[in-house]
């Protein structure tokens, strides 16, 4: 089955803490994940803001910023399907995604939600995309 | 959508399919060139088949993990035999889903005709219960219900 989790422990009930984190891994945050999250947190207003990412595990130069994961809790998810929780961090983000993010995967909880499970998803191994062979850089 | 209640067991290891005859697995469809990223065409494509999936790869070879995740999760609910398009052979096709769907990534699923969605979405329906509702709905029943009620009976 697969159901990859990580623990997160972000969430504080004390308040409306806006816990935004980022991709740690090679320091500098790019322009394009700087912009995903201003929008995001403009668009969504969200308590938790998970934004990683994840480019350097895909067949794309070092530096790129083209596959993202974000984890969101946002009031504003209330009342949606998973569909249009998706479709609302899509309009968010159309010309990122109509630009250079090939890839975006998205868990949208709302606050309720994420009480009751506060962890966040991982992604599968990249499978090499469009490169024909595996293991092309 | 109704009238699929009346679906015998054998039915649902090539349902779908009686019109191209013993087609066993899901088999890559080829999308037809010229215009196949048109809206018409891809609206030919999500009604012709109960299940379909545009993919990038195939479900013999994904080429991308999310991609991955749906053909794996497919025939846990015994979905076995459905639509495929690889959307890597067809630019056109790509990026015509895209518009057609109103949703920027692969991989993207169509059950009886409506998006459902990409594979987190596929992902936690198959996870809370909801996949199994659906297929319910198209008269498949998923072998997950099947397991669970050996288990219950034990």
């Amino acid at each position: 089955m697969l159901s990859g989790q990580l623990v997160g422990s972000l969430f504080s009930m004390a308040g409306r803490v806006c816990v935004s984190r980022g991709s740690a891994r090679s320091g500098a945050i790019g322009p394009v994940e700087a912009a995903i999250r201003r929008k995001l947190e403009q668009a969504l207003n969200p308590e938790v803001l998970e934004l990683r990412n994840e480019s350097g595990g895909h067949a794309v130069p070092p530096g790129s910023e083209t596959h993202f994961r974000v984890a969101l809790v946002s009031s504003r998810f209330e009342g949606l399907s998973p569909l249009q929780r998706h479709r609302l961090v899509h309009a968010a983000l159309s010309d990122e995604l109509a630009g250079p993010v090939h890839a975006l995967a998205i868990q949208a909880r709302t606050p309720a939600q994420w009480r009751e499970n506060p962890q966040l998803d991982t992604s599968p191994p990249c499978l090499g995309g469009s490169k024909k062979t595996r293991g092309t850089p | 959508m109704s009238g699929s209640l009346g679906r015998t067991a054998a039915a649902l290891l090539c349902w779908g399919h009686s019109a191209r005859g013993g087609l066993r697995g899901p088999g890559v469809r080829a999308a037809s060139s010229g215009g196949s990223g048109s809206s018409e065409h891809l609206d030919m494509l999500v009604k012709k088949d109960r299940v379909v999936v545009f993919l990038k790869g195939t479900p013999e070879q994904p080429q991308c993990g999310f991609s991955n995740t749906v053909v794996q999760i497919l025939p846990l609910h015994s979905i076995r035999d459905y639509a495929v398009y690889n959307v890597l052979d067809d630019p056109q096709l790509r990026q015509g889903i895209k518009a057609y769907s109103n949703w920027p990534t692969i991989p993207q699923v169509y059950l009886n005709s409506e998006f459902v969605g990409g594979c987190d979405i596929l992902l936690q329906m198959h996870q809370n219960g909801d996949l199994v509702e659906e297929l319910k709905k198209l008269g498949i029943r998923s072998t997950l219900l099947d397991e669970k009620k050996d288990q219950d009976s034990k």
